[in-house]
């Protein structure tokens, strides 16, 4: 393990973003990642820790633009709790319900889970569904500069993203749903929260009688990272649903993608529940 | 090795001061720095809620929690909630209700029942079985641990 020599704990974004800029740092927020991978040794701590918790503006949640802007420190217990996520993105509420643990969803942040780039990270699904995009701040000349990316070009790989090393994650800004939107949320799991998926599933949708449009499928712990599923979200467009758009949907998802075996399923197993957990999502749609 | 830190926190009510290396869990600043053996190291991972304790109100797994994060904060072990109404409540509760067996589950889910009943002093048995999902018990199969949450609740008028 590489050696801390500085710890900080700024109390502005400015004050982080200029930290940043001086020298390779290793950024702290709820730590849930970040302590177990510390005990295994699998860490590369840099020189300085900068401890974000203190950062007032990295937290709350905002309505502005019809946006949802959801600071990076926001727990998973505030999402959950939170009036204006559960109108505006009832999705992420769900799948917040369904992470880890009491006392997990009370340290652990969204930035943590979104830069930590799970494949199974459980706000990811939601929010690639959402169509969120991150705000990242740096101070690479002595002004504060923040630049967003589409979620989807932020994640780069297992544990990789488009953040560079002077950056961080200041905000999470998510439009809201379409007041005919539907949604639906699977994680597969044995227990049931605490278990890291071996899949998750995201689907949302404008719903029109019985027709979907603005299709929009996530599927997480099947690929590097956390993929749509542009196949089976093309093969619903401004369809009817029915038994047979149904099936061709999630036989769509099971082809297009390529998970691994790992010690929690098998890639066929992973398929197969791609396939029969959409197809049921979908049924259930047509039926409310 | 790193240098370390002095952090300003309270703990149980008491102003505490610790000097704390960068690496180290809260977990481990209470029970091998401030010697409070009361909050248990079970699996040191997040997984069995038996590390449990309340910062600012809020339950949290110690061992996942950089001890230099507890500056400025309010810190809370089972060792406080002794001296705490809600608390002394719930360990009588537990006492009863014959929740405890070997008892290393015992302070984390006393913590995390106390953290549940501050936000829902009347949860219903569902909202109990999900407020202990993050901790583990291996001798009592929950029943009791459930039952004893529920005294602890309708015992509260
Ligand atoms: C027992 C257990 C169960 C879990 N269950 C789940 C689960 O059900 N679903 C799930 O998705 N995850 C789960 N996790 C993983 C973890 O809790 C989440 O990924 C969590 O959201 C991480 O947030 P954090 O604030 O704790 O991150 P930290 O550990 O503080 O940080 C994680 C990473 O992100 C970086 N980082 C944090 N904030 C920023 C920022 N603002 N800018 C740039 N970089 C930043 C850190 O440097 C670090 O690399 C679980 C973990 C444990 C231990
Ligand atoms: S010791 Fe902390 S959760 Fe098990
Ligand atoms: S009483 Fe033994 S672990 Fe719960």
């Amino acid at each position: 393990m590489a050696e801390i020599e500085r710890v900080l704990a700024p109390a502005s974004l400015d004050e982080a973003a200029e930290a940043l800029a001086a020298g390779e740092a290793t950024l702290l927020a709820g730590g849930t990642d970040l302590m177990p991978a510390s005990h295994a040794g699998k860490v590369r701590f840099a020189p300085m820790l900068i401890n974000l918790r203190r950062i007032a503006e990295l937290s709350g949640i905002a309505v502005e633009d019809g946006e949802l802007r959801i600071g990076t420190l926001v727990t998973i217990a505030e999402l959950l709790g939170d009036e204006a996520v559960r109108e505006r993105c009832p999705i992420l509420a769900e799948a917040a319900d369904h992470f880890a643990s009491p006392q997990i969803r009370n340290a652990a942040t969204i930035g943590g889970n979104l830069c930590n780039a799970s494949p199974a990270g459980d706000m990811l699904v939601p929010l690639l569904a959402a169509g969120a995009r991150v705000e990242l701040a740096s101070k690479p000349d002595g002004t504060l500069v923040r630049r967003v990316l589409p979620l989807e070009e932020f994640l780069v790989g297992p544990g990789r993203t488009r953040r560079r090393p002077d950056e961080l994650l200041a905000t999470v800004r998510v439009p809201a749903a379409a007041p005919d939107a539907i949604w639906r949320f699977f994680k597969s799991g044995t227990r049931p929260a605490l278990d890291i998926s071996a899949v998750s599933i995201g689907l949302l949708a404008r719903k029109a009688g019985n027709a979907l449009h603005e299709v929009r499928i996530a599927l997480g712990a099947v690929a590097p990272t956390v993929v749509r599923a542009r196949a089976a979200e093309a093969t619903l467009e401004g369809r009817v649903l029915n038994p047979e758009t149904m099936e061709a949907a999630a036989c769509a998802a099971r082809d297009e993608v390529h998970p691994i075996s790992d010690v929690r399923a098998s890639a066929w197993y992973r398929k197969e529940l791609i396939h029969n957990m959409l197809r049921r999502m979908l049924s259930d749609v047509a039926e409310t | 090795m790193s240098p370390k830190r002095e952090i300003a926190f309270t703990l149980n009510g008491v102003p505490t001061r610790a000097s704390v290396s960068p690496e180290l869990s809260a977990l481990a600043l209470i029970r091998e720095v401030l010697g409070l053996t009361g909050t248990k190291l079970g699996c040191g991972e997040g997984e069995c809620g038996a590390c449990t304790i309340l910062v600012d109100g809020r339950s949290v797994n110690s061992c996942l929690m950089f001890a230099l994060d507890c500056e400025g904060r309010s810190l809370v072990t089972i060792e406080g909630l002794a001296a705490d109404p809600l608390g002394a409540r719930i360990e009588q509760a537990f006492v009863e209700a014959g929740a405890v067996q070997c008892g290393f589950c015992t302070p984390g889910m006393v913590v995390q029942a106390h953290n549940l009943l501050t936000a829902h002093p009347h949860p219903t048995r569902e909202q109990i079985r999900r407020g202990i999902e993050g901790n583990l018990c291996r001798c009592t199969g929950y029943f009791k641990i459930v039952e004893a949450i529920e005294r602890a609740a309708g015992a509260q008028e």
